[in-house]
């Protein structure tokens, strides 16, 4: 029984992590449609910024206050992609809309000089980022641990979840955004900037990847080629929960995350792996729209 | 249409992103590049020099980008680190050393067509190089086709002796055979075995699954995960459930750092459960954290902590040319080893031909850093002291046991008799 409920702790767990690094990319791929494959490294950037922000408390705050500087590297982190993304929008993406093989192979590239770049700045190996103190340990229910940091992320997801939603769907903004996004001339005609809007909804996508990257440092490693280890699951999940729609990604996330944590608990983690990603492929030839089929006359063309 | 078209397109990308990442992160395995940023590093300035006069050519090939890079890098710093003291004190037979750096890239073909440019084309006297066992196995036709000699520093599976190969790293009965003795002995009887999923760790778990047999131990799992894989939620409910006195860690590369962040917070300590980890030296501690490896278990042939007086030089010097932040480990003074060995023989044959080169080497002994190395000039491995060692709370190993002196190496372990068939299957 404890088994069970660790296990069923373990899969929402994983979901909560998938959600967190695919959110970002449900409105980057799902909503603009752009194949981004810098995705990962912008997840990078965000776990690079937790370790810088930790270095600069370490050296010039109290050590009382050590602990807090995760509470900041979060805002931060999400500030930094979020910038990386306003820059790559503009300076590139802006110029490759409706070509998506062209905008893979070129976001494609940028994440390698990413990569790069943090090998230059950081150097090759990874860096260790200390976890603060009041994340460490457990709670402990019976003979079962549940980890703080795993609690932690699953309540940062489902505050950026609940931020997402009510800018999406509840605010101004959001509204243009998803204006343009399901019909880009006549949001253009009724006097929306849709090149604005174009770059800030990719900011918003690239800063959730940072805050992604900044939670993952503290259960995974942090060296410059992370992005790689994530971006394939956050296109898995994206996909199959039904690209456009926000609801889409979260059950995407909790059916991959829960199928892989039971899969792998019978079996090993590598056919754990094989057997979700057979359930997949089998699924989308069943739906391949995904969970979630967003009704829309943009998608008809 | 549009539609269909554009999802078939992610679907390839993907495919190709998942063949990718199951063969790019690792440190022992088959290591296709990931990252094909074509970043050649030249650390040159060396290469056009005449192999004549006052001057002897080396080659040195590792991996200076790509993934491999993270521990390759180091390797090569501590070889050309041996060569410039090598020169600066006289070099080899009154001439200079000339070292010629190429790059793996991380890509085991291209190792092998480096290898080959770097003896036919510079002409160099040997090698030094390679880390992942694909990337000797690429390289070990060239050297026997053309009589080149490669010197590899990296502790691997054993089951191989190759006569134009030098192994200065650990076999595996100098490193996890006498490792599972100890455990046997000090920490309990019941082994949970962990590893990536490739031919290292099931190499040396075949291994361990034999001697467990014969010693009187208790096999209570076994498990491999995918490379580069990042979430043991699960496989730590499972060793949780096995309840093993032992975990043996041959987790390679990244996995390591979410394996042991996770099981500490999992609330397993290293008072709980002991572990052992073969692939893990003081530049992983470095990106795993000090603080969660306290405890921990390693089993090596040298430490930065490793007192004797050649340590104490060697890393003096290591850290004043490279800097202070930067630590030594086993691979890297095996690296740093091999030059001074294959000068030793030089000077002692009177010739960098190969063969002559390698008949001097027999039974060549030196006082390295990790204590005295023979090179056995049976089986052309070094014979080195196994040390067992615990990490403490600045990233530093305190070593709790060693063999006392130097182990015979015995790459296909003859010499057990438990391991018959394991010699004899392949």
């Amino acid at each position: 029984m404890d088994v069970i409920i660790l296990q069923l702790f373990n899969g929402f767990s994983i979901s909560s992590i998938l959600l967190l690094i695919a959110l970002g990319l449900s409105i980057t791929f799902g909503l603009m449609k752009v194949i981004n494959m810098a995705h990962g490294e912008l997840i990078m950037i965000g776990a690079y910024t937790a370790y810088v922000v930790q270095n600069l408390f370490a050296d010039y705050m109290p050590a009382s206050m050590f602990g807090w500087y995760f509470a900041l590297a979060i805002p931060v982190s999400f500030a930094v992609a979020f910038v990386f993304g306003l820059v790559l929008e503009m300076g590139l993406i802006r110029f490759l809309y409706g070509r998506p093989l062209d905008s893979l192979l070129a976001t494609w590239g940028v994440g390698l000089m990413l990569q790069q770049l943090a090998r230059s700045i950081f150097g090759a190996p990874n860096v260790g980022v200390k976890s603060p103190a009041w994340l460490d340990g457990g709670m402990t229910v019976g003979d079962n641990v549940f980890p703080y940091k795993r609690l932690f992320i699953i309540g940062l997801v489902l505050v950026c979840l609940l931020v997402m939603y009510l800018y999406i769907y509840r605010s101004h903004p959001g509204r243009r955004m998803r204006a343009v996004m399901q019909n880009r001339e006549m949001a253009a005609c009724l006097g929306i900037s849709t090149r604005r809007v174009d770059a800030t909804t990719f900011a918003i996508g690239s800063g959730i990847a940072g805050i992604a990257g900044c939670a993952l440092t503290l259960i995974g490693p942090i060296g410059p080629t992370i992005g790689t280890y994530y971006i394939v699951d956050a296109f898995m999940v994206v996909v199959l929960g039904g690209v456009g729609k926000l609801v889409g990604t979260v059950f995407g996330a909790l059916g991959i995350g829960l199928s892989n944590t039971l899969f792998e608990y019978w079996t090993t983690a590598s056919l754990g792996k094989v057997l979700v990603f057979l359930c997949i492929v089998a699924f989308l030839q069943w739906k391949p729209s995904g969970f979630v089929a967003m009704r829309s006359r943009s998608l008809d063309n | 249409m549009k539609g269909a078209f554009w999802k078939s397109g992610v679907f390839v990308i993907l495919a190709l992103l998942l063949v990718l990442a199951g063969c790019g992160k690792n440190d022992n395995a088959a290591s296709t590049t990931t990252n094909a940023d074509g970043t050649k590093t030249d650390n040159g300035g060396s290469t056009g020099s005449e192999n004549s006069g006052g001057e002897i050519k080396v080659g040195i090939l590792h991996s200076l980008s790509g993934t491999m890079a993270i521990s390759e890098v180091s390797v090569k710093d501590s070889e050309m680190m041996a060569i410039d003291e090598i020169n600066a004190k006289g070099g080899v037979m009154g001439k200079k050393i000339v070292p010629v750096v190429e790059d793996g890239a991380s890509d085991w073909p291209t190792f092998a067509e480096k290898a080959r440019k770097l003896i036919s084309e510079d002409k160099v006297a040997t090698v030094f190089g390679g880390w992942t066992s694909s990337s000797r196995k690429a390289m070990l036709p060239v050297f026997e086709e053309l009589n080149g000699l490669l010197w590899y520093p990296v502790q691997y599976e054993g089951l191989e002796q190759s006569p134009n190969i030098m192994y200065t790293g650990a076999t595996t009965n100098q490193q996890i055979v006498p490792a599972v003795s100890w455990l046997l002995e000090n920490k309990g009887k019941k082994f949970f075995l962990l590893g990536s999923d490739y031919v290292f760790p099931r190499t040396a778990n075949k291994i361990i699954k034999e001697q467990l047999k014969v010693e009187g131990g208790e096999l209570a799992g076994e498990e491999y995960t995918p490379l580069g894989h990042t979430d043991y939620a699960t496989i730590i409910s499972k060793i949780k459930a096995a309840k093993p006195d032992v975990v043996f860690n041959t987790l390679n590369g990244d996995s390591n750092v979410a394996f042991f962040k996770q099981l500490k917070d999992a609330g397993i300590s290293s008072g709980d459960l002991t572990t052992l980890s073969v692939s893990v030296a003081e530049e992983e501690i470095r990106g795993i954290g000090a603080d969660v490896l306290a405890g921990t278990f390693a089993a090596w042939n040298y430490y930065e902590t490793t007192d004797t007086p050649a340590n104490k030089t060697f890393v003096e010097n290591y850290k004043k040319k490279y800097g202070d932040d930067r630590v030594t480990a086993d691979p890297i003074e095996a690296g740093y080893d091999a030059v001074y060995l294959w000068a030793a023989a030089v000077e002692k044959a009177g010739s960098t031909e190969v063969d002559k080169v390698k008949d001097a080497a027999k039974e060549l002994e030196w006082d390295a850093p990790e204590g005295k190395v023979k090179i056995d000039g049976e089986t052309q491995h070094l014979y080195k002291t196994v040390r067992i060692g615990e990490v403490q709370t600045d990233g530093q190993f305190k070593e709790v046991w060693n063999s006392g002196s130097p182990v015979k190496p015995d790459p296909f372990l003859k010499g057990y008799d438990w391991a018959k068939s394991l010699s004899e299957g392949k």
